[in-house]
């Protein structure tokens, strides 16, 4: 009895010992060892700097929870990207709807490929539906087609849609759609072309 | 095939990719725009100039070369030394010699400088053509060596713990949202029948969009007039993405390809093939 304790023994350590060996071998990589692997793999290429890599607590965020946050985490997101919109200064919300379709047309801009004089586009077509002439958009977002027909233009709407063009994610955490005034992709004065373009009774989207 | 048999298909298929963007423009919807891109594609594919670097591959390939003056023929791709039927459909995956998961490309390179004596730094310097430019050794031998894969399962392993762990990261580089736009992989290729603009995006979570998309890579882009590998593909993706550039064979890049291979095995190469 006293012999087969110790056999058993035995076996028990040798089995602890190769599932330690094999745990440390196979175990998934910790998010800490994914990083480095990351980070080794790319490099600055002109505008495009390594340093794009290091997360704001947002991306990070969404990237974890493939974008599906938990309603708490959700609510603080949004909370903390309202908190990030600079409404215009002037008072003024819509600009020139002519310009918003130029730059709802052209996605130049914050590649390696631009430079840091490059004015960049909004790309909206890339993603969206907007006048009813232009047949090549895409649908990763809800079609924009007649947006300020069917909405018109009270202050609530026009505050919605400004905040929804500088922080998305003020009104839906996690949305795949760039920051398009919080990140400085497009200045105070494209983003009133953009929202002339969604909201002037006049623009083709209106039509 | 001579050179100017490809600029007069060259200039044939621009003018059918004319009038295909005509028609595009008078289709009164989506439907109709869809059945015109898919018989465009069609039209396309039955003539498909990356057969003629497929035979400038292969040259290289056997051609004693380097400062060994050797050929790539005892190249290990992973079904033995010189085996290529079939070995591009299962990588990338670990290798012994090297220890760690290679793609194509990366094994590629491996064998340029371990068989033929090639300086690593040289070889990985300019990977892709430029527009215009004679197509580079590594495109013209990837297009020879996928192309004995065509018509055979993607079998990309995920055995070996080091194949796990590239599986592992490539998903998280899948997911990971970065740069001024916020863009991850999956924020176009994670759902269902999602366009930018015109152009389909594969659905990297859904089995068989993973096996078509996979299985046409690389591939010859009409647009550009020349052969894109995988490597390619992956750098142009990160380009649009505004990330910063992804380093050529880098493990990240390796463990993203191998994120997708082992999403669409089971599907079926079909490579070369032919985009807009």
């Amino acid at each position: 009895m006293m012999k087969r304790s110790r056999t058993l023994l035995a076996g028990a350590v040798l089995i602890v010992s190769f599932g330690g060996c094999a745990t440390s071998s196979s175990a998934p990589p910790t998010e800490q060892e994914t990083l480095a692997v990351i980070r080794a793999g790319f490099r600055d290429r002109g505008i495009a700097t390594v340093d794009r890599l290091n997360q704001t607590e947002l991306q990070a965020t969404c990237s974890k929870y493939h974008n599906n946050p938990p309603q708490d985490v959700r609510a603080h997101l949004e909370k903390a990207a309202l908190a990030t919109v600079k409404y215009p200064g002037d008072g003024k919300w819509l600009g020139d709807f002519k310009q918003g379709e130029r730059i709802a047309q052209t996605g130049v801009g914050l590649q390696w490929t631009d430079t840091a004089a490059t004015v960049n586009g909004g790309n909206c077509y890339a993603c969206h539906r907007l006048s009813k002439e232009e047949i090549a958009f895409g649908n990763i977002g809800p079609s924009l087609y007649h947006y300020g027909k069917t909405r018109g233009t009270s202050d609530e709407t026009l505050r919605y849609t400004w905040g929804k063009i500088w922080n998305t994610h003020a009104y839906k955490a996690c949305s795949q759609m760039p920051r398009f005034g919080d990140a400085g992709i497009l200045t105070e004065g494209q983003i009133k072309d953009v929202m002339a373009l969604l909201l002037d009774p006049n623009s083709p989207v209106n039509k | 095939m001579p050179p100017r048999v490809i600029a007069v298909r060259s200039r044939a298929l621009a003018a059918m990719a004319v009038a295909l963007f005509a028609s595009v423009a008078s289709a009164q919807n989506s439907n109709s725009t869809m059945d015109e891109i898919a018989r465009y594609r069609q039209m396309l594919q039955e003539g498909n100039p990356a057969e003629l670097l497929i035979a400038r591959g292969e040259e290289l390939w056997k051609t004693p070369r380097g400062p060994n003056n050797a050929s790539l023929e005892k190249c290990d791709l992973g079904l033995g030394p010189g085996v290529i039927k079939g070995a591009y459909a299962r990588l990338p995956r670990y290798f012994a010699d090297a220890d760690q998961v290679l793609d194509f490309e990366g094994r590629l390179v491996y064998c340029m400088v371990t068989l033929q004596g090639f300086a690593r730094a040289d070889v990985v310097k300019s990977p892709f053509s430029g527009t215009g430019q004679r197509q580079t050794d590594i495109e013209s031998i990837t297009t020879y060596v996928v192309d004995q894969s065509r018509g055979m399962k993607i079998d990309v392993p995920q055995e070996h713990p080091k194949e796990k762990a590239a599986f592992e990261r490539g998903r998280y580089l899948f997911y990971m949202r970065g740069g001024p736009y916020d863009f991850a992989c999956s924020t176009c290729h994670g759902a269902d029948n999602q366009r930018i603009r015109l152009q389909d995006l594969p659905n990297f979570e859904e089995t068989e969009a993973a096996r078509l998309a996979f299985a046409q890579w690389p591939a010859y882009r009409v647009s550009q007039g020349a052969l894109r590998t995988m490597q390619w593909r992956i750098n142009d993706c990160f380009r649009q993405q505004r990330f910063p550039e992804p380093v050529f064979v880098s493990q990240a890049t390796i463990d993203l390809i191998t994120f997708l291979g082992v999403r669409a095995n089971g599907g079926t190469m079909d490579s070369p093939s032919i985009k807009r």
